[in-house]
């Protein structure tokens, strides 16, 4: 469903991403991981067309989408929904106005048929009668709730969620966990989950990948990745400050 | 999102526009009536109404309601743009279908563009009322040929030329701040050079754009 090949960022002098390739499967769920600032958000702004590659390609569904025009892009980034690190909610419209924001963009459903979709999402994340709340009356969990809501409004066919479960407490992060396993088994949709919380990893993946120094060092189930020999990987997925990564 | 732009730019700067622009009317009525007392002699104060009228609203006025828009609207734009941006909201945007130029920078441009020449309008009706009551009311200059001097050698293309140029500053306002905010990186320090900047930036390309525009526009349109 989705292929990188060998995509290369750069910001000025820093090499982001050194040639990544990476396929993900329809209706997978693949989990990145990798350290703080090594580039997996960067790496998922490239799939929906956020940010463009200095080199490589990026294919959804046998489409090459990295030099495609603003209104053809727009044709791929309605399959996608995003979750966003901090949820991202726009300020000034209500949790209302901001799950109805990609609806009334990418459908032409009646006002209607998005209000009960709307409702719908909202209560598919576990929020009921805070459609006319404003994001900053909310709490970090509802408001990561309120832009999954967002996301899967449309019924996109791949989600991406960037860090899920940072900055909220392990409970509301189990209970974003549980929503991804739900998204993917009710909605049947392929998820892309970036993050560096091995407990979440192993709770949601299918297949889990490791990002380091630019470039995916590995791949493989969540068994595969805790028996890997990579002593990188070793490292990093038990949360070891001694090992060959030195920088942190 | 159109109409609240609107009442942001126009409807909540009328206090400050108000303040400016009778303070800047007061003293360019004080320095006038002291010009033409002083070069021209006692008695020639009256002569100093077309005077007034013409230096407001052909200069001072779109000068000030676009240094203090620039400091108001235009800062404002930056920090909101720029905190959007830090914190991925702008990156939503796109994610759902809204390109964020369009989205954001179009409608702020638009009610910049609108917005200015009222607040202008609005600022040369204060300011040459301002100047009438220092000389009129103050010093006791004769209202009659105040008023009649004033109505004989103004013309409608000073006060037309005057909001041309606030189109302009409008225009150069909306940009900057919405440009400054967008490319806003590093949290909150970061929005907070996107609004100084803004505001040095406008400010400065406003007084260097009007120049040129006095420069490139008619004196006048009867001759």
């Amino acid at each position: 469903m989705i292929r990188i090949v060998e995509l290369h960022k750069s910001f000025g002098q820093k090499k982001v991403l050194i040639g990544i390739n990476l396929e993900i499967e329809k209706g997978e769920t693949m989990v990145i991981i990798g350290q703080s600032g090594s580039g997996k958000s960067v790496l998922i702004k490239h799939l929906i067309g956020i940010l463009k590659p200095d080199k490589g390609e990026i294919y959804v569904n046998g489409e090459e989408i990295t030099r495609l025009k603003e209104d053809e892009l727009q044709k791929i980034t309605r399959k996608f929904g995003m979750l966003f690190q901090g949820g991202a909610l726009f300020d000034s419209l209500t949790v209302g106005q901001n799950v109805s924001f990609g609806l009334e963009r990418y459908t032409d459903y009646s006002p209607g048929k998005i209000q009960e979709l709307v409702q719908e999402s909202l209560a598919k994340v576990g929020l009921k009668g805070v459609e006319n709340l404003l994001p900053h009356e909310l709490s970090g969990g509802m408001k990561k709730r309120v832009g999954l809501a967002r996301a899967i409004a449309y019924r996109p066919e791949i989600i991406l969620y960037d860090e899920p479960s940072t900055g909220i407490d392990p409970i509301r992060a189990d209970a974003i966990n549980e929503l991804i396993v739900l998204m993917k088994r009710e909605l049947k949709v392929t998820s892309i989950v970036i993050t560096h919380d091995m407990v979440s990893s192993y709770k949601v993946a299918d297949r889990i990948a490791m990002l380091f120094e630019g470039k995916i060092i590995g791949t493989g189930t969540s068994e595969e990745i805790k028996n890997s020999k990579n002593q990188v990987i070793q490292q990093f997925i038990h949360g070891l400050a001694k090992g060959p990564i030195k920088e942190w | 999102m159109f109409l609240h732009q609107l009442e942001s730019i126009g409807v909540k700067s009328l206090p400050v526009v108000s303040l400016t622009a009778a303070f800047g009317g007061l003293v360019f009525g004080l320095q006038t009536y002291i010009g033409f007392h002083r070069y021209i002699g006692p008695g020639s104060e009256a002569y100093g109404g077309p005077i007034i009228s013409l230096g407001l609203s052909k200069e001072l006025i779109p000068i000030l309601v676009g240094l203090m828009v620039a400091g108001r609207v235009g800062s404002a734009m930056a920090a909101e743009i720029g905190t959007m941006k830090i914190t991925e909201q702008v990156d939503a945007l796109f994610s759902l279908g809204a390109n964020p130029t369009r989205y954001l920078v179009v409608p702020r441009t638009l009610a910049c563009f609108l917005m200015l020449p009222c607040l202008t309008l609005y600022g040369d009706v204060i300011g040459i009322a301002a100047g009438f009551f220092y000389n009129v009311v103050l010093m006791g200059v004769n209202r009659i040929i105040y008023i009649k001097n004033t109505l004989l050698y103004m013309e409608l293309w000073d006060v037309t030329s005057g909001l041309i140029k606030a189109s302009v500053f409008g225009i150069i306002i909306a940009i900057v701040g919405c440009w400054q905010g967008l490319k806003t990186e590093g949290g909150a320090e970061g929005v907070g050079r996107a609004t100084t900047r803004t505001v040095v930036i406008a400010s400065i390309s406003i007084l260097i754009v009007n120049f040129f525009l006095s420069k490139a526009l008619p004196a006048s349109l009867s001759r």
